[in-house]
């Protein structure tokens, strides 16, 4: 194993995903703003709608989320409810020698 | 050079097999490598038009084994390149059954796309269907022998509905020709045949074939199989049911089906195979569609969508070979020793989204433009939001589940060069039809007046994706991996086949011990005693009056009953006995 004092681990830091943050919001802020700057050609009514992709992106998103989430409650079951819960030894495939 | 052109591109595949298993070594690696670059070059030389007809059921017509045009070349093209980049990607591979069953797939999935007939057709799509499952076998495990099992079992299904289709047609005066076919005048024959298709193209509610048996073939297996079956459905869905309006709802469907459950999904492979079903759904709707831009669009899709697909499923594969885990709860921080691996499955995951730049923003976005120029409003939203659903689940949970999330302190090393090599080249592809386009629009079926870089087209693809991302991150908390499975439709039959078993079991067993308690254990057990008892009772009824007057005591009298016994069962008798026995016999006789 490497020396876990050079390791890279910069997204552990809280800092860094901290900056990370900020970036995602600055773009996402810009993504916005870039939409005074062109001139769309909607094909429907709706897609008219001022920033109507980051809307649909976001509220779309969060919807599929939050169904999967409620489907969940009634679609998971434990790994081994069809009984062939994980085998104990590894298919040849694996190398299991390189860990 | 004339019979070279006659050769279909399958054939040189399966003759690839063949000789692979004489082959050993670094020998073998190297021309399983070298088999789909010969018939990449093969297919580039094919002149359009109709090669190959052989007559083989005679009052059928020619079977056409080889029909070169457009649509086929770009499949073929695509199909022979993932070939090689698979098998580079597999050069650790000891085990020959693997890679002759891959060979044999991917020859018979190449036998698909140039096939001009049904029945041609019908054959590869069978063998298809066998070959793949000796690649899911290949890895050897229970849990693989399973899944291949009922792999197996839904394909045969699907294959029956497939020849019951042709069968009906060709009886009900079609030819054995594969052309589109008339959606105004479908009969159940090509209802049939739509369904057959529809099987292999993971249509709703038949599945779980994929997500159940993909995440359970070997490393390289994954990588194999992500790309021929759905996209050899997506093919002849485009040739033969091109503007059948049922697709576009089915190809709906199967969008937004595959990113709720690879949402809720663990196995880091099988959120892959649910993204298949979502990608898959695109290319079913454009077949629906049905105009030159949506089968242009498909096609472009399809093509793209086998490189990113094979290049993610090589990353998650990379990491399983290491790590030997493939479940999201058990992974994490791997970004800290395989950073390359990482990095190409990135660009794999970016394409999938289609973020500009990539193939995904290239070819995908096709499609959703076929929606809108058909005014197709109800459609396009889906595919709008499908394609913000792809960011989600492929696109970022993906990679951040397995590079990033958690450390878990797992140190696996890098990929080894060969796989990482293959992951490059395909990366390089994903970027490289991102940006240059023309290259892929050159060979599509129909020409596509599209562009897709427009700076409103730019500005609004970010938003969605940007604003997609900011929601994974925001709902973070609850996208947390948890142990569990997801029930999928394989539900019915495997849960329902222990019901049937069970049932049968409690059904026909009961039926069978109240049948071995009556009969057998109750009235065969009464004649057999009967038999066996009845002559000593009878004997010993006779005789005991004769032991009476002859003055025997009871325990004397047991001592004889229990000697004449042993008698009747041996069968032998003193003289004294058999003699009174005839007497008594003859005065029977003279009395009556």
């Amino acid at each position: 194993m490497a020396d876990p004092k050079k390791e890279f681990d910069w997204f552990d830091k809280p800092a860094s995903r901290k900056l990370l943050w900020w970036i995602l919001w600055i773009v996402c802020g810009l993504t916005v703003v870039a939409e005074f700057f062109i001139h769309r050609h909607p094909h429907f009514d709706i897609d008219g709608i001022f920033s109507y992709y980051a809307l649909m992106g976001f509220v779309g998103c969060a919807a599929m989320i939050l169904i999967a989430k409620g489907l969940g409650l009634f679609l998971k079951r434990n790994e081994d409810y069809y009984g062939d819960a994980e085998e104990e030894t590894l298919s040849d495939d694996i190398d299991g020698n390189a860990r | 050079m004339e019979t070279l052109a006659n050769i279909p591109p399958s054939f040189l595949l399966f003759l690839g097999a063949i000789v692979t298993i004489f082959l050993k070594g670094t020998a073998r690696n190297v021309w399983l490598v070298a088999v789909p670059v010969l018939t990449f070059a093969h297919i580039a030389s094919l002149p359009m038009g109709n090669g190959l007809q052989v007559s083989f059921l005679p009052g059928f017509g020619d079977s056409e084994l080889l029909r070169v045009d457009k649509l086929s070349k770009a499949f073929g093209y695509i199909f022979t390149l993932n070939a090689a980049a698979a098998l580079l990607f597999a050069f650790y591979v000891k085990k020959v059954v693997q890679h002759t069953a891959a060979l044999i797939y991917i020859g018979s999935a190449l036998g698909v796309i140039f096939a001009g007939d049904l029945i041609t057709l019908y054959i590869n799509w069978e063998l298809m269907a066998v070959s793949s499952t000796f690649v899911i076998l290949a890895r050897d495990t229970a849990k693989a022998k399973g899944a291949a099992f009922r792999y197996v079992m839904v394909h045969i299904f699907g294959g029956l509905l497939l020849l019951a289709g042709i069968v009906m047609t060709i009886s009900n005066g079609g030819s054995i020709a594969f052309d589109s076919f008339d959606y105004a005048g479908a009969n159940l024959g090509t209802w049939l045949i739509l369904a057959g298709f529809l099987v292999n193209a993971a249509a709703p509610g038949v599945s779980a074939w994929l997500s159940d048996a993909y995440p359970e073939a070997s490393v390289t297996g994954g990588v194999i199989l992500s790309a021929y079956t759905t996209k050899t459905a997506v093919y002849v869905l485009l040739r033969g049911f091109h503007g059948w309006e049922p697709l576009i709802w089915i190809g709906c469907i199967m969008t937004v089906f595959g990113i709720i459950y690879a949402l809720l999904e663990n196995d880091m492979r099988r959120i892959l195979a649910y993204s298949i079903i979502n990608q898959v759904g695109f290319m079913v709707c454009a077949a629906g569609i049905g105009t030159d831009m949506a089968i242009s669009g498909a096609t472009a899709h399809a093509f793209c969508h086998i490189i990113y697909k094979s290049l993610l499923w090589m990353s998650a594969g990379a990491v399983l070979y290491r790590t030997g885990i493939s479940r999201c709860t058990h992974l994490g921080g791997l970004y800290k020793t395989m950073p390359l691996t990482l990095i190409f499955g990135t660009i794999g995951a970016l394409a999938i989204s289609a973020v500009p730049l990539t193939s995904g923003f290239t070819s995908k976005t096709i499609i959703i433009a076929a929606t809108e120029h058909e005014h197709l409003f109800w459609p396009w939203l889906v595919l709008e939001l499908a394609s913000a659903g792809v960011f989600l689940h492929a696109g970022i949970k993906f990679p951040y589940f397995v590079f990033f999330n958690q450390d878990r302190g797992l140190r696996p090393k890098e990929a080894p060069s060969t796989m990482l090599w293959a992951m490059g080249i395909l990366s390089f592809l994903c970027i490289y039809l991102g940006i240059r386009p023309q290259a892929l629009y050159d060979i599509l079926p129909y020409t596509v007046d599209y562009q897709a870089y427009t700076t409103s087209h730019l500005v609004t693809q970010m938003q969605l994706l940007m604003f997609s991302a900011l929601v994974f991150f925001l709902f973070l908390p609850m996208l947390k991996r948890t142990a569990t499975i997801s029930l999928d439709s394989d539900w019915f039959y495997r849960k329902g086949g222990q019901f049937f078993y069970a049932t049968c079991d409690k059904c026909l067993n009961g039926i069978n011990s109240i049948a071995h308690k009556s009969l057998i254990a109750g009235l065969t057990h009464s004649i057999c005693q009967f038999a066996k008892e009845s002559p000593t009772r009878l004997l010993a009824f006779l005789l005991t009056p004769i032991w009476e007057i002859s003055g025997n005591s009871p325990e004397q009298q047991k001592e004889l009953r229990e000697n004449l016994s042993q008698s009747v069962r041996n069968g032998v008798f003193p003289i004294g006995i058999t003699a009174f026995l005839s007497v008594i016999l003859l005065a029977a006789l003279f009395l009556f």
